[in-house]
C-alpha cells in the first residue's frame, strides 16, 4: 500500500507539538538553548520526512 | 534625502513598475477570471515557490514574530512548530482540495462547498468568512509599512500619510490591472530582499551584541524583570497554549483565501506537493528571524509600540544604504501578500456572493472581481486610518478565529459528505460566536481560559471555537439525518477526487 507512507507525516506533530519534550536548556547548540534549536532542527527534518513521502507517494499521472 | 530613503524609493518604483509590465506576461486574455486571478492556473514549481513564500509569509510575519518574542519570550516562538506542522497538512489537503478545484473550476474553497453540499446559504457564509477574516489582515500589512515610513522623520505624518497612501493606490492600480501576475512577478523580488536581510541580519546583528550564549542570558534576566515576569523557556501552564496556538494556527494557515488564490494558480498537482517540500526554507527564516526579538532586548531596544522592534533593529546595526534594503524588503513584503488577499476577497466576494447570475464564468464576472479589489484596498486603507494599531492585531488574531471554522465544511469536506450542510452551518454559526465572545471576555488576546472540573486550561480561541463547531456539527448532523432533513444536492463524484 503506497498510501500507508502517508503516516510518517504523524512525525512532526509529535516531535514539535508536545513542549515538556523540549522546554529546556541543555544540551546547547551553537550558543542556543535546546527549546530553540530543536524546534528550528524539525523544520529541515519535516521537510526531509515530506520530500521522502512525496516521492514515495507520486503517482504514475503526477509530472 | 538620506541614502536609506533613495533606495527605498527607488525599490518601490521598480516594482510598481512591474506589477504593471506583468500584464503581458504570458499574453493572456485578463478579461478571463481564471487568466486574472489565478494567472491562467499556470505557474510551475519555482513561480509557485515564490508566490506562496511571498504571500504567506507577510511583512506583518516578519515583524510580528520577533515582536511577539521581544514582548512575551518563548510562548512567541510557537510560530516556529507552526510553521513547521502547517507543511504535511498541506499535503494532504491541498493536493487533494488542487484536484477537484482544477477537473470542476473552481476559484474559491466556496465554489467546493457548493457543489458539495448544494446549499447555498453555507456557500455565502464560507464566502463572507473568508472576506472578514482578509481584511484586518490587509490592513495589518499596512501596519508594518507605516512603522518604515514612520521612521523617516524627515517625512513627518502628514509625508508619511501621503507615501503609504500613494504606495497602496499603486497597489491597487496595478493588481486591478494585471491580477494575480503583478504579485506573482513582484514576489521574485520581495523574497530576495527579505533573505539577504534576514541573513544579512543574523550574521551582523547577534555577533554584535556578544553572541547568542550572552544574548540568551541577558534576555532572561531582562524578561524576569518585566511585569508578568516572561521567560525564555515556557512555564507548564502554557504548554497547552503554545501546542493548541501552533496546531490551531497550521490548521487555519492554508485555508485563508489569499493561499487558496495561490495554490489554485499551480500548474499541476505535483507542483503542490513539491512546494509542500521546499517551503519550509521560509519557515527556517523565520526562525531564525523570531531569535531577533532577543536580539532587540538585549540591545536594549525600549518601545510602547512592539511593531517598531524590527525596523528599529536593523536601523540601529545596518549601514543607512543597507536600512533602505530592509526597509525594502518590508515595504514590499507587504505589498505582496495585500495584493493577493485583496484578489482572494474579491474573488469570494464576485464568485459566491454576487454570482448565480450566470452559471459560466463570464467577463462580467471578472469586471466583478476587479472592482472589488479596488473596494478591499480602500477598505484597509481606511480601516488603518481610523482603526488604532492594537485594534487591528486584535481583529487579525479574530480573523485566524473566524477562518477556522470553516474548517469542517470546507476540509473534512474533501473526504466526507456524512455533515449535514444545515448542521455544518449551526456548527459554524457556533464556533464563531464563542470565538468572538471568548475573545471579549479575555480583552481580545489569542487565548482564554477555560475552567472545568476543578482545574483550568489556558488554550487558543481558535481551537476551543473548532472543537465546539465539530461537536455541534456531528450532532446536529445525527439528528437531522434521523428525521431525514433533505441534505442537499452533491454535485462532485468520486472521479473528481481522483
Amino acid at each position: 500500500m503506497r498510501r500507508a507512507w502517508y503516516a510518517l507525516l504523524v512525525l512532526p506533530f509529535a516531535g514539535t507539538l508536545i513542549p515538556p519534550l523540549y522546554n529546556h536548556a541543555r544540551p546547547a547548540l551553537f550558543g542556543l538553548p535546546f527549546f530553540y534549536w530543536y524546534q528550528l532542527a524539525w523544520v529541515p527534518v519535516t521537510a526531509a520526512i515530506l520530500g521522502l513521502v512525496i516521492s514515495l507517494t507520486r503517482k504514475r499521472s503526477d509530472v | 534625502m538620506s541614502s536609506a530613503a533613495v533606495v527605498l524609493a527607488v525599490a518601490v518604483l521598480s516594482v510598481t513598475a512591474l506589477g504593471f509590465f506583468a500584464a503581458r506576461w504570458g499574453g493572456a486574455n485578463l478579461s478571463d477570471l481564471e487568466q486574472w486571478a489565478l494567472g491562467g492556473r499556470s505557474f510551475g514549481t519555482i513561480v509557485s515557490w515564490f508566490l506562496l513564500g511571498g504571500d504567506l509569509y507577510t511583512a506583518y510575519t516578519f515583524i510580528a514574530v520577533p515582536a511577539l518574542v521581544y514582548g512575551v519570550g518563548a510562548l512567541g516562538f510557537f510560530a516556529v512548530p507552526y510553521a513547521t506542522v502547517a507543511y504535511p497538512i498541506a499535503l494532504v489537503v491541498l493536493a487533494r482540495f488542487w484536484g477537484i478545484a482544477r477537473r470542476r473550476g473552481y476559484v474559491t474553497t466556496a465554489d467546493f462547498v457548493r457543489d458539495r453540499y448544494g446549499d447555498r446559504t453555507l456557500e455565502i457564509a464560507i464566502a463572507l468568512t473568508g472576506v472578514v477574516a482578509a481584511m484586518p489582515y490587509v490592513a495589518l500589512q499596512l501596519v508594518g509599512m507605516r512603522a518604515v515610513f514612520g521612521r523617516f522623520s524627515g517625512l513627518g505624518a502628514t509625508g508619511s500619510f501621503l507615501a503609504l497612501t500613494a504606495a497602496f493606490v499603486l497597489l491597487a492600480a496595478y493588481t486591478y490591472t494585471s491580477g494575480l501576475r503583478a504579485p506573482a512577478m513582484i514576489a521574485f523580488v520581495k523574497d530576495t530582499l527579505i533573505y539577504v536581510t534576514v541573513i544579512a541580519a543574523i550574521a551582523v546583528i547577534p555577533i554584535r551584541l556578544g553572541g547568542w550564549p550572552h544574548i540568551f542570558a541577558l534576555s532572561q534576566a531582562v524578561l524576569a524583570r518585566r511585569p508578568h515576569a516572561p521567560s525564555i523557556y515556557l512555564k507548564p501552564a502554557q504548554y497547552f497554549t503554545y501546542a493548541t496556538m501552533a496546531f490551531g494556527s497550521a490548521l487555519s494557515l492554508f485555508i485563508y483565501p489569499h493561499s487558496i488564490t495561490s495554490v489554485l494558480a499551480a500548474r499541476s498537482r505535483e507542483v503542490i506537493r513539491r512546494n509542500a517540500a521546499l517551503l519550509p526554507i521560509y519557515s527556517l527564516l523565520l526562525g531564525l528571524l523570531a531569535l531577533l526579538g532577543y536580539c532587540a532586548v538585549a540591545a536594549g531596544i525600549v518601545t510602547k509600540d512592539a511593531s517598531t522592534v524590527v525596523p528599529a533593529l536593523f536601523a540601529r546595526y545596518f549601514p543607512d544604504w543597507f536600512d533602505g534594503v530592509a526597509d525594502a524588503a518590508i515595504v514590499i513584503g507587504a505589498l505582496v501578500p495585500a495584493a493577493i488577499m485583496c484578489i482572494g476577497a474579491a474573488n469570494l466576494f464576485a464568485s459566491n456572493v454576487f454570482r448565480e447570475f450566470s452559471p459560466r464564468r463570464t467577463p462580467v464576472e471578472t469586471h466583478v472581481a476587479k472592482i472589488l479589489t479596488l473596494v478591499m484596498c480602500a477598505f484597509a486603507l481606511l480601516f488603518i486610518f481610523f482603526v488604532p494599531v492594537p485594534f487591528a492585531i486584535d481583529f487579525q488574531l479574530l480573523g485566524g478565529a473566524l477562518m477556522l471554522q470553516i474548517f469542517p465544511a470546507f476540509v473534512l469536506g474533501l473526504w466526507t459528505r456524512w455533515f449535514h450542510p444545515k448542521a455544518l452551518l449551526a456548527g459554524w454559526a457556533c464556533g464563531l460566536v464563542a470565538s468572538c465572545a471568548m475573545a471579549y471576555a479575555g480583552g481580545f488576546t489569542s487565548n482564554y481560559t477555560l475552567h472545568a472540573f476543578g482545574g483550568s486550561l489556558t488554550g487558543f480561541i481558535a481551537f476551543y471555537g473548532l472543537l465546539l463547531n465539530l461537536l455541534v456539527s456531528a450532532i446536529l448532523t445525527v439528528l437531522l439525518r434521523a428525521v431525514r432533513l433533505d441534505a442537499g444536492m452533491d454535485r462532485t463524484s468520486a472521479g473528481d477526487f481522483a
